[in-house]
């Protein structure tokens, strides 16, 4: 990317990402994942997924699906569509990166910054999920990525390790009301 | 004298004293009391007063079902009303009180009510104040409303909080007894998820309330034998105070975790309850039974009480409700009563065993039970000097879980007893709920039934020997109430409904069972009639000569006990009730002082009020006059993106919107009107072609979502051949409007490219960068009829963006806007907005009827050719201002001849949007006007009732800013 001159501010609006630590549990903003939508277009499957495993290393996981390659990460969100990650410093265009790699196979939509993302750690984790979503979140493990809704916000919730750590991703906009709720539910175990 | 009804033994933990008040009087009780079984081992019988006539009562059970002891527990803001002593736990600092009297629960003025009894019978107030019609609003309701009711709610905030929660499992036990604690373990340790939920605070149901040993062990014992050892299994999670209140499809079912309720206080930041929806592969029901009783006259005094209940206060809780007690019972499990009372020391008076003939005819005693009047077999009558009475008619089998999608349950004739009918998908009965009543029966049931359920999981089930149990069969011979005499006898005890009030309601004939219910309230309130349905309809089966099945039962639904609304509620209370979304711009804003407004979710600045500035129309004044004179930038991030991509994106759109947008050449951007299937106007926008198959659509920041649910529905379900491909992108760019005559002049001084009118003309787009090189958007669109941008960058740069455009601004006599303005510019532009697109106008009433293409196929084009929608009177939107400049408009006015009665005959449309213009120096407004187009001129009136003005208006052209558009195109 270019030099410019325009400070960004993480989506909870401090100097710095937020980390909070309650009981077992920790939640950390995380700014630092550059995120596109990927949706193939018609009869772009095959293409898709070559040109996606060329440019990643990662094979585009199926429902309920998520897979981590190096610095890329691939979650599935519908039909031939997924959220594709990538470190920000590196990736800031990751839309151009990701649209040069799949040319007409795939409608490539840069998401860095419709979301905000939450990095969460603990033994407690999936008992504070049980006063937040539907997700049966005992029975997730590393590599699950599902849709829900917390607290009324549509949001992504991705299985890193069973039971202990897990991301949200949710619209940005409300990124404070969605860390009250986490702190909430953590505080009420 | 402290505890003076206390016996020996017990589930209570004696080394602990627990010290509480009743009505302020102190008292003490141990760990493992409730409020109700610490009160009677003090002694202490009257807890409550009846709904209608005030009279005295006492516990009559020592469970959920309870329709007496309904206290008010805590004081101050978390004073809880109308729950029930008989499962509220005991603990150090409690303070209850009684409620539903005055001055004391001793004397109670109401019961003067119980003198005037034959004026309350059923149906008392149907008949009583049904005239004068006018009187009902003003004098009786807000006598009834003051004379009804129990407790009373505090008035102040609750300051606890509440949780809900979602858990999974393969198997859902309800209950606790044998039945659930036998398939609890049948199925834990066969390796299932197992729920295992119970009301009551410790497991094992009836087994804690009875002397019946299992193998050489007593109930109790093995029931906490059984509990630790379903603890010890991590596949099993006990929910000890929860009780299952519905049963929803697809297994679901929801449960009320009472955390906090036997605490004085929550612990910092737990919630007092949490509302759990639980979604099971498999439901065994594991409920239990109810006690039913005998309704006899003055079968209510306290000291009156199920047979059961009386055993459970000895058995578990070492509290006698008398000393000298009597038995009436039909059936043998009321003797068991006798033998555990004599086993504990407690004088029986009399043994009244209907079965044999005998029958309590009468009770008397004001504050508690004295004497009861027995006759016997031969006719003669004899009176017994008694303090307590128990009673058992038989049990009722706790049947509602399986009623709650409208199955109903069927009669038993060997049992006398309704027991579950047809089942849910997945759910199955096992024990006293399924009308298996004994101790062996409830064991074997409950293994059975966990069995069966892990075969339909698949899951491989090991034989485990049962523990030897009773097994007794049931012998009763059924009897509701006793006849041949008179006096009031109870059937429904929490709403004062009489033997005599079913005869009334069958005289009046009101025979239905749900007539019956609404007649006279039998069933209802916080028991839910658990211990007066089927009596009740017993009576009236009696009374009309069919059977109990023939007269059926009312429909069971959830909630199965009382919730607190607080529960319902969870986390969305006060300022949580909703999430907020903040703008990108939100923490310059909030720094600036700016005053906010909610538009749906969103937190929008409204205006940026500056020093000097002491009415909020000084702010918005100078934010418009400043922007239509130099510039003014508005955070506009709010309005909906919808990324738009695919080979035939082009087509998708040409076919949502009403104009055409196939040939929008690439590089521009075109307002659109979209339509529902009726004809209406669903939102209004615009759509910019970024590339050949990539357009960025905007939307309303009111119809974002409904929007893009509209347009995943047409991609999904109407055109699935059409390649294209919709993301939201709404959140991902913080877009700002930038208006006014030096909006280009600011813009070049961020924007790296050139953007002379020449290289970006009006409607122009493009993909651009910003500040030296950062990825951004530049749109040249308008709506408030100035030279305006709509620029946007990812969102994260937002608030760095808006820093440096406002300085700028600040530095040309700018200032950045709030949503007053923005509204008042685009009246004074006439554009339409969520007022005007309200649901009920067409394009036609818009003014945009051209827009329509008539030479392609959109969704709403058809219907909006409607004859009623494009009569020549159509309504259409036009502009307005006041004939009398110093006068203000008022939006909801409608438009009335200047010499025509104001009413719905000669109503000439509506006033939907003003506004203060300080443009035009006076309230303008637009709004829908019959026949508009052609009436520029005239002068009408307009009038609004509701604030009862009048103001006269001339109608004028909707743009009162720039008509011919000059400003945005230079």
């Amino acid at each position: 990317m270019a030099e410019h001159s325009l400070t960004p501010l993480p989506a909870l609006g401090g100097t710095t990402p937020a980390v909070v630590a309650i009981g077992s549990v920790t939640i950390r903003e995380n700014p630092d994942l550059a995120m596109a939508s990927v949706t193939t277009r018609a009869g772009g499957e095959k293409d898709l997924l070559k040109a996606a495993k060329k440019l990643t290393g990662l094979t585009l996981p199926g429902p309920g699906g998520m897979a981590v390659a190096g610095d890329w990460a691939a979650f599935w969100t519908g039909p031939g569509q997924w959220m594709v990650t990538a470190p920000f410093g590196s990736h800031e265009d990751i839309a151009t990166i990701v649209k040069s790699a799949v040319g007409a196979a795939a409608s490539v939509t840069e998401q860095t910054d419709g979301w905000v993302r939450f990095e969460l750690e603990g033994r407690d984790c999936a008992a504070m999920f049980e006063r937040l979503c539907n997700v049966d979140v005992h029975a997730m493990t590393a590599g699950q990525a599902t849709r829900t809704q917390i607290e009324h916000l549509g949001s992504f919730l991705l299985c890193h390790a069973a039971r202990v750590q897990f991301s949200v991703l949710t619209l940005r906009s409300a990124a404070k009301s969605m860390l009250h709720a986490l702190e909430t539910a953590a505080h009420s175990l | 004298m402290s505890q003076m009804n206390r016996l020996s033994g017990g589930l209570i933990d004696r080394s602990q004293t627990l010290r509480f008040t009743f009505d302020g009087l102190p008292y003490q009780g141990h760990p493992g009391d409730t409020l109700a079984s610490a009160l009677l081992a003090n002694g202490v019988k009257l807890m409550g007063r009846g709904f209608k006539y005030h009279r005295p009562r006492g516990p009559i059970s020592a469970g959920s079902e309870e329709p007496n002891a309904i206290v008010e527990l805590r004081g101050g803001a978390r004073r809880e009303p109308n729950t029930r002593a008989t499962v509220a736990e005991l603990y150090h600092g409690l303070e209850a009180a009684s409620q539903n009297r005055w001055p004391s629960l001793k004397l109670d003025a109401l019961a003067v009510n119980d003198l005037m009894s034959p004026f309350f019978a059923a149906g008392f107030y149907y008949k009583t104040f049904m005239w004068p019609k006018a009187f009902w609003e003003k004098l009786y309701e807000p006598m009834i409303r003051r004379a009804a009711g129990l407790g009373s709610l505090s008035g102040e905030v609750d300051p606890d909080s509440y949780d809900k929660g979602f858990l999974h499992c393969d198997i859902l036990v309800i209950g606790a007894g044998p039945a659930g604690l036998m398939a609890a373990l049948t199925a834990g340790r066969a390796g299932a998820r197992v729920i295992l939920a119970d009301e009551d605070f410790a497991m094992g149901g009836r087994l804690n309330a009875e002397t019946l040993a299992l193998n050489d062990q007593a109930g109790a014992d093995w029931a906490k034998a059984a509990v630790a050892e379903l603890a010890s299994l991590s596949n099993v999670r006990l929910m000890a105070r929860t009780t299952v209140l519905g049963a929803y499809d697809h297994g679901i079912y929801s449960a009320l975790e009472r955390v906090s309720d036997h605490l004085a206080v929550p612990a910092e930041g737990k919630p007092r309850q949490i509302l759990w929806r639980i979604y099971s592969q498999r439901a065994i029901l594991c409920a239990g039974a109810t006690e039913r009783p005998i309704a006899f006259v003055n079968n209510d005094r306290p000291g009156i009480m199920m047979a059961g209940a009386m055993r459970a206060y000895a058995n578990r809780w070492a509290a006698a409700v008398g000393k000298r007690v009597a038995v009436f019972t039909n059936n043998d499990d009321g003797l068991r009563t006798v033998a555990d009372l004599k086993a504990k020391g407690v004088n029986i008076a009399a043994v009244i065993d209907a079965r044999k003939g005998d029958v309590v005819t009468d009770s008397r005693g004001r504050l508690g039970l004295r004497e009861i009047t027995v006759r016997q077999a031969d006719g003669r009558s004899h009176k017994v000097a008694c303090d307590a009475l128990a009673v058992s008619g038989g049990w009722n089998p706790n049947v509602q879980l399986t009623c709650h999608q409208r199955n109903r349950p069927v009669w038993n004739e060997a049992l006398h007893a309704f027991v579950p009918g047809d089942l849910l998908p997945g759910l199955s009965v096992a024990g006293a709920a399924n009308g298996v009543f004994s101790t062996h029966g409830a064991l074997r049931s409950g293994a059975d039934a966990a069995g069966q359920a892990l075969e339909g999981l698949g899951i491989k089930v090991a034989e485990a020997p049962l523990p030897r149990a009773e097994d007794a069969p049931v012998s009763l011979t059924p009897l509701w109430f006793v006849p041949h005499t008179s006096g009031r006898a109870w059937v429904d005890q929490q709403n004062d409904v009489t033997v005599k009030d079913i005869k009334l309601a069958h005289q009046e004939n009101f025979t239905a069972v749900e007539h019956l219910k609404r007649y006279t309230t039998l069933g209802m309130a916080t028991d839910q009639g658990k211990t007066s349905n089927v009596t009740g309809l017993a009576v009236m089966a009696e009374l009309t000569g069919k059977t109990i099945p023939e007269t059926g039962t009312t429909i069971y639904r959830p909630p199965y006990s009382p919730v607190p609304i607080g529960a319902y509620a969870g986390r969305s209370a006060g300022a949580d009730f909703r999430p907020k979304r903040l703008t990108p711009s939100h923490k310059w804003a909030s720094e600036q002082g700016a005053v906010f407004v909610e538009v749906g979710m969103w937190l929008r600045a409204q205006w940026f009020p500056k020093a000097g500035e002491s009415h909020w129309r000084q702010s918005v004044d100078r934010e418009v006059l400043a922007t239509r004179a130099s510039v003014g930038i508005c955070d506009v991030t709010t309005l909906g993106k919808v990324d738009v991509q695919g080979a035939d994106a082009a087509e998708f759109l040409n076919r949502i919107y009403a104009n055409p947008f196939a040939k929008l050449a690439v590089g521009r951007v075109r307002y659109g009107l979209m339509l529902r299937e009726d004809g209406m106007v669903m939102d209004d926008g615009t759509a910019a072609r970024l590339a050949e198959d990539h357009f960025v659509v905007t939307t309303t920041t009111a119809n974002a979502l409904g929007v893009y649910r509209h347009m995943e529905f047409c991609r999904q379900c109407l055109w699935p051949e059409l390649d294209v491909q919709i993301i939201s992108t709404t959140e991902a760019w913080a877009q700002f409007s930038v208006a006014g005559p030096n909006a280009r002049k600011l813009l070049e001084q961020v924007v790296d490219q050139d953007i002379s009118n020449e290289a970006f003309p009006y409607m122009a787009c493009a993909p651009i960068t910003v500040c030296g090189g950062l990825r951004a958007r530049l749109f040249r669109i308008s709506f408030s009829g100035e030279l305006a941008y709509e620029i946007a960058v990812p969102t994260r740069y937002g608030d760095a963006l808006i820093r440096r455009m406002a300085a700028l601004a600040d530095g040309m006599g700018g200032c950045v806007y709030g949503t007053e303005a923005l509204g008042v510019m685009r009246i004074e532009k006439g554009h339409v907005a969520g007022n005007e697109l309200n649901g009920t106008t067409t394009a036609l009433n818009l003014g945009m009827a051209g827009m329509v293409s008539k030479k392609k196929d959109t969704i709403g084009a058809v219907l909006a050719e409607r004859e009623g929608l494009v009569r020549p009177d159509a309504l259409v939107v036009m502009g307005f201002k006041p004939v009398d400049p110093k006068q203000p408009l008022a939006a909801g006015s409608h438009f009335i001849g200047r010499n025509d009665t104001a009413n719905a005959a000669n109503d000439q449309g509506y006033m939907t949007s003003v506004a203060y213009s300080p443009h035009v120096g006076s309230s303008i407004a637009l709004g829908f006007l019959k026949n508009g187009a052609n009436r520029k001129g005239e002068v009408l009136r307009a009038v609004n009732p509701v604030q009862n003005s009048e103001v006269l208006v001339e109608v004028v052209s909707a743009h009162f800013v720039d008509p011919e558009g000059e400003r945005l195109r230079g």
